[in-house]
């Protein structure tokens, strides 16, 4: 295979994986903000599930692929993304947490909302782009 | 009422459906690619076409652009399908109300680039990998967050 091929070949697959993403984000229901609301005050434990069952089959995956396969089936070695607990993460967390509370809406949803025609959630991923952007800006 | 549906007055089944199909598309974008898909980045990301400082102009952003907009292009394509196919059409909507919308998701954004995770970067992607960081991350926006919906419900609703 050449390498535009190949390339070609990784988008779409990277667009399959987003789009059977997109597609158990809006099946889950985690679209609608009241439903993540409806969690977060504890009438609804649904969240738990679509949690639960996400993290098995990454864990699963995650463990699995690299002593199963030498490397990913299109490319070149398996990434890892260590995360690290310092201070901004703690504080990076609590104001995500205080923004997530108090719209229920987290990345994720506030893309694949719009597939589901869910224009008000522009509002949502408006204030996310521009939270994302003062953070660049301040950091050092 | 039985406990199933005290704890899911909307039934359960479509929310585990729900979450092993998003894991799937995780798993498949590892499998296939080698990458971890957190939903965060993209943001960060996307800004490295339009701001050139220094912050933006990372490797870690630039080179993972491209990828990135596709991963959240799948997403909106994703919902698509399901709305057309599954929904019967009925078009999603919100009464979320538009500041709300707008400055708890500044705050969302804020945060979650600060702590490099979001619910599917430090929740899904890093309890995937067993990171104790995210276990606490996890543990610290959830928290805050229960305190800051129940108040909000109090107070704003």
């Amino acid at each position: 295979m050449n390498a535009a091929n190949k390339t070609l070949l990784k988008s779409l697959a990277t667009l399959a994986a987003g789009a059977l993403f997109g597609f158990g984000l809006s099946l889950s229901t985690m679209i609608r903000p009241e439903v993540v609301l409806s969690f977060l005050r504890f009438q609804d434990f649904g969240l738990m599930l679509v949690m639960g069952g996400a993290v098995l089959v990454v864990l699963l995956a995650y463990q699995l692929a690299p002593r199963l396969l030498e490397r990913p089936l299109l490319d070149e070695h398996f990434h890892v993304h260590p995360s690290v607990w310092n201070r901004d993460t703690l504080v990076g967390a609590a104001l995500f947490g205080v923004g997530w509370g108090l719209c229920g809406v987290c990345p994720g949803p506030a893309i694949a909302g719009l597939g589901a025609g869910n224009w008000s959630l522009l509002w949502a991923l408006a204030g996310i782009a521009l939270g994302a952007l003062v953070q660049g800006v301040r950091a050092k | 009422m039985n406990l199933s549906l005290s704890l899911f007055p909307l039934g359960w089944q479509h929310y585990l459906l729900g979450g092993l199909i998003i894991g799937s598309g995780a798993a498949l974008l590892f499998v296939l690619t080698g990458r971890i898909g957190g939903m965060s980045t993209v943001f960060s990301s996307s800004w490295s076409y339009l701001v050139q400082r220094p912050f933006f102009q990372q490797g870690r952003f630039v080179d993972s652009r491209g990828w990135r907009l596709a991963y959240a292009l799948g997403l909106i394509l994703g919902a698509l399908v399901w709305w057309l196919g599954f929904a019967g059409g009925v078009r999603e909507a919100t009464a979320v109300p538009a500041w709300q919308l707008l400055v708890g998701g500044f705050f969302v954004g804020y945060g979650a680039r600060l702590g490099n995770g979001c619910t599917s970067g430090h929740g899904i992607c890093g309890l995937g990998s067993l990171q104790w960081p995210s276990l606490l991350a996890v543990l610290t926006f959830m928290a805050t967050a229960f305190l800051t919906a129940n108040m909000a419900a109090r107070w704003l609703a």
